[in-house]
């Protein structure tokens, strides 16, 4: 057994063959796991007990000749802005350094109930923001591809766990594609779902009104069955869907062909040439699958950043007003008063990236500018899902670069906030449209760097997106 | 200039941010190239065009609203217990009101 290249379906067949039990094959990835995070820090904490008393109830179901669930022994890795509950959940904060939440998230309960297995809690960008996974307090994330650039970001830590086989599947979130653009840098598939397809309850808010949760893994296959794990109606969200969840691994095999592809032009102007190279390769790939490509328009492209940056730090410095020293975080001590206390907490807690947007979105709501920024940047939203409106009543999945360039180095972009923005061109439109988007591998740069591919369809059309990506995944080659 | 360093001052005020003097001169330039870019959007004609503030989707108008059901609530000595200081069941913070 080869940990570090274990997918889901291998697992299964290993614990219902008897090959190993479930408590052998947790105590190696964690084995595994704990030797291999020094070379990334991609791993924050370990969740050794909880991961064993899951095994071990695998363990018993499997004595007992009971069907253990969809994920039974699976290692899982779950995005340190994703409580748990008695596990450090510190959402890569100084501020939550020892926060012990005292309840799950939704995600966490169905993955356990599903029989998966959490084995640690993965570092990210500080509450989520960043492109690069450098704006962790606890230090940045290496690329397991090239260990002097960054994994991506925000979801940095729960990419690299995958790519290097630290866990066989892992929980990111998403905001502004903080989970595609990781996938794309680290060479995984990575998942952002409709938006309201799966619960938000214990994902700590970043921008409520565009973040999601949604799997890495090796093949399109796990993604599919881990999402039909962890989606659907949740009472404890209200914005999650009532809306049926079907089998997604169901539907993989199916034939792509005459499926109508849109290239929206606007993508495919900036990009990095080698870059370019491997996502008109993986074009290719389609058209030989047999699907109709065809140039589509999604002409407010151009708009999206700055539409972006004013609703999602908006948001954030409403949803960050938490974070005050009296109920969870750590506290400035020897504040006089409680405003004081308030402003030296949060001074001395938050690192510059939050600050920035706190600051920025305060700035934007602030009184006399609401109208300008805000309600502006809304009315251009309904622009940005309009164009997808607009080209999904003539093709059935839109494919795009996840990033202009690939995983760059430690450092280059960090004095440069706008330019780090920038590079969330690709990403950002789909969250804003809240529809299903994926980053699926597409080969590699001539240094070895990896590509991703990026498809988007119609809301709660995943199943149709993983469609394409299994499809494309098999005739490529590109299966992790 | 877009925002000179005593709006910056004051929109931390505003947000609760106890920022260095550095940080506020660092911060006044990043939010300044960031506002101009943003200026971009007065590029659009967005004369009646709605605000969307959510993804919205065809569903019941109820669809949204949880069983009224009783269930457990934390507790107080869980949701206490990380607090920085609490005591008789309570967040303890600075004094607010002078007696």
């Amino acid at each position: 057994m080869d940990i570090a290249k274990l997918t889901i379906p291998e697992i299964r067949e290993g614990l219902l063959a008897r090959r190993f039990s479930a408590v052998e094959l947790t105590t190696e990835a964690l084995r595994f796991a704990k030797e291999e995070n020094p070379k990334t820090n991609a791993y924050l904490h370990f969740s050794e007990e909880r991961a064993l008393a899951a095994a071990r109830r695998v363990d018993e179901k499997l004595a007992r000749d009971e069907d253990p669930g969809p994920l039974a022994g699976v290692p899982v890795a779950v995005k340190d802005v994703i409580v748990t509950k008695g596990v450090r959940t510190t959402c890569a904060s100084r501020l939550l350094e020892n926060y012990i939440p005292p309840y799950d998230a939704t995600t966490v309960a169905r993955l356990e109930q599903a029989d998966g297995v959490i084995i640690g809690k993965t570092n990210c960008d500080e509450f989520a923001m960043g492109s690069s996974n450098e704006n962790s307090a606890f230090g940045p994330v290496r690329n397991p591809v090239a260990p002097d650039r960054v994994p991506g970001g925000s979801s940095g830590g729960s990419a690299a766990v995958v790519a290097q086989g630290t866990a066989v599947v892992s929980l990111g979130s998403d905001t502004g594609g903080s989970i595609r653009q990781p996938a794309s840098f680290c060479g995984v598939v990575g998942v952002t779902p409709t938006y309201g397809r799966v619960s938000r309850y214990g994902l700590t808010a970043f921008a409520s009104s565009l973040d999601h949760i949604g799997p890495f893994s090796k093949t399109v296959y796990d993604s599919a069955l881990l999402l039909r794990v962890i989606a659907g109606r949740d009472p404890m969200d209200s914005t999650s869907a009532e809306a049926p969840v079907p089998d997604y691994t169901a539907v993989l095999d199916q034939d792509v062909r005459g499926m109508k592809i849109g290239l929206p032009k606007e993508y495919f102007k900036g990009l990095s040439s080698e870059i370019g190279d491997r996502i008109n390769a993986g074009i290719e790939i389609l058209s030989k699958l047999g699907c109709k490509l065809q140039e589509i328009s999604l002409p407010t492209t151009d708009y999206a950043i700055a539409c972006y940056y004013i609703i999602c730090t908006a948001e954030a410095s409403s949803n960050l007003a938490r974070y005050d020293g009296v109920r969870y975080t750590r506290r400035s001590p020897d504040s006089q008063t409680l405003q004081d206390m308030y402003r030296n907490t949060r001074g001395e807690g938050f690192g510059a990236e939050c600050k920035r947007r706190i600051m920025l979105g305060t700035y934007v709501l602030s009184s006399g500018y609401y109208d300008a920024y805000y309600l502006k940047a809304q009315r251009v939203r309904t622009l940005i899902a309009r164009d997808f409106a607009n080209a999904f009543t003539e093709v059935d999945a839109i494919v795009t670069p996840v990033s202009p360039f690939p995983a760059f180095r430690l450092g280059e972009k960090v004095n440069d906030p706008l330019q780090m923005y920038l590079s969330d061109i690709y990403t950002i439109t789909g969250d804003l449209a809240g529809i299903p988007c994926m980053s699926v591998p597409c080969g590699k740069t001539a240094e070895g760097l990896p590509v991703g591919m990026q498809i988007l369809t119609r809301h709660f059309d995943e199943a149709g997106m993983f469609r394409l990506a299994s499809a494309f995944e098999r005739a490529g080659g590109f299966a992790g | 200039m877009k925002i000179t360093e005593n709006e910056v001052r004051y929109i931390a005020g505003l947000a609760n941010l106890n920022l260095t003097d550095e940080e506020i001169h660092r911060f006044r330039a990043d939010l300044d190239e960031i506002l101009t870019h943003i200026d971009k959007l007065n590029e659009l004609d967005l004369t009646g065009v709605e605000p969307m503030a959510q993804v919205l989707y065809e569903a019941e108008e109820t669809a949204t609203l949880r069983e009224d059901k009783e269930v457990q609530p934390l507790g107080e000595a869980l949701a206490l217990e990380n607090a920085p200081l609490s005591g008789a069941g309570y967040f303890k913070v600075p004094k607010v009101i002078e007696r």
